[in-house]
């Protein structure tokens, strides 16, 4: 009896979190994540996984939040990769790589890397950001613009 | 001052095209955290070259001949450049503590009074995810415990499936007097303790 509640409580957030590393929010105009090579629409709700590409259009934007409490955002016109998501909920480690290939990002940093500052890193063409425990923004400029 | 280098990035995040850019245009600004002050940190590295943004609204370029150059830049630019992203941020996660008279799963004067504030946060957020975690003080049986700080926890649960929460979405545990928030002897009555904690993102 003692542990049961307990236990019952990790099985269910291990289930939810198995393969979902953190889920949509926000959802606004036109935008679809890429999936092992389909196109998923995108609704409020929605799980997002590793390995997921989340695109907006003209009028998109997108919002996640994930497993360690960080959360990311995605205006329009944006493509943003989730290259690599593990959290382990006990400890806080883990690890959260993403790449903005376009567009514009807004960042506020989770619980893993107020445990090791290392943990979160995002890619642009140009640049690796480090991120220590903070809030930022990021824009790829377009092309001919 | 601040001025001059707003226009100096605004031109940047227009004008790249001009010089035939080998790399798109690059810009990262760090934004000050909810108390206003700096969030932390953030390292920007670019081949061989490091830039650290630790002050809010410090900004840092690439320019498209490659080129790394530092800036700040004004709060309406962040907005005219960033407006559409921040609306979508999601709500940040947050904990709100419930209090309970001692032995029963009945909030507290106080808590009762705090329950609507809390039950309007939790209605804003769309889709919710949310731990219920219940406590008691140390009077009585560690098994007792176990079924108060359960009962206390399905009964917050009851005030959110009663706004229209999805049950779905609401995970209950109870960890009877395991986590005391105040530390106490064993019997002690220690009205903090006899809380639950309501994590939500």
């Amino acid at each position: 009896m003692r542990w049961t509640a307990a236990m019952i409580a990790c099985a269910v957030l291990s289930t939810a979190w198995a393969n979902d590393v953190g889920q949509v929010k926000v959802a606004k105009g036109a935008a679809h994540v890429e999936r092992e090579g389909a196109r998923v629409q995108v609704s409020v709700g929605m799980p997002i996984r590793q390995s997921d590409t989340l695109v907006t259009g003209a009028d998109g934007s997108l919002g996640v939040t994930f497993a360690d409490n960080s959360l990311l955002s995605i205006g329009p016109n944006s493509v943003l990769a989730v290259d690599k998501f593990s959290f382990n909920p006990g400890t806080h480690e883990g690890q959260f790589d993403a790449s903005l290939k376009r567009g514009t990002l807004a960042v506020v940093s989770g619980k893993m890397v107020k445990q090791s500052p290392d943990a979160m890193r995002v890619r642009t063409p140009a640049s690796i950001l480090g991120v220590r425990g903070t809030e930022f923004l990021v824009k790829i400029a377009e092309p001919g613009n | 001052m601040a001025a001059r280098y707003a226009g100096a990035i605004a031109l940047a995040l227009l004008a790249c095209s001009c010089a035939g850019p080998t790399v798109r245009e690059e810009t990262v600004v760090l934004l000050p955290g909810p108390d206003g002050r700096a969030s932390g940190a953030l390292v920007v590295q670019r081949e061989n070259t490091r830039q650290v943004l630790d002050q809010p609204y410090a900004a840092n370029v690439v320019r498209s001949d490659g080129r790394l150059e530092g800036a700040r830049v004004s709060s309406q630019l962040v907005n005219e450049n960033f407006g559409a992203t921040l609306a979508a941020l999601p709500a940040r996660a947050t904990t709100f503590l419930l209090y309970f008279l001692t032995g029963k799963d009945e909030l507290t004067p106080e808590s009762t009074a705090d329950l609507d504030k809390i039950l309007a946060d939790m209605k804003s957020r769309p889709v919710p995810d949310i731990v219920v975690t219940g406590h008691t003080d140390s009077v009585g049986s560690a098994e007792s415990n176990d079924r108060l700080s359960m009962q206390r926890a399905e009964r917050v649960k009851t005030f959110l499936t009663g706004i229209g929460i999805p049950p779905d979405r609401i995970v209950t545990a109870g960890r009877g007097e395991r986590e005391l928030l105040v530390a106490t002897g064993d019997n002690a009555d220690e009205p903090r303790n006899r809380r639950v904690e309501i994590n939500v993102r």
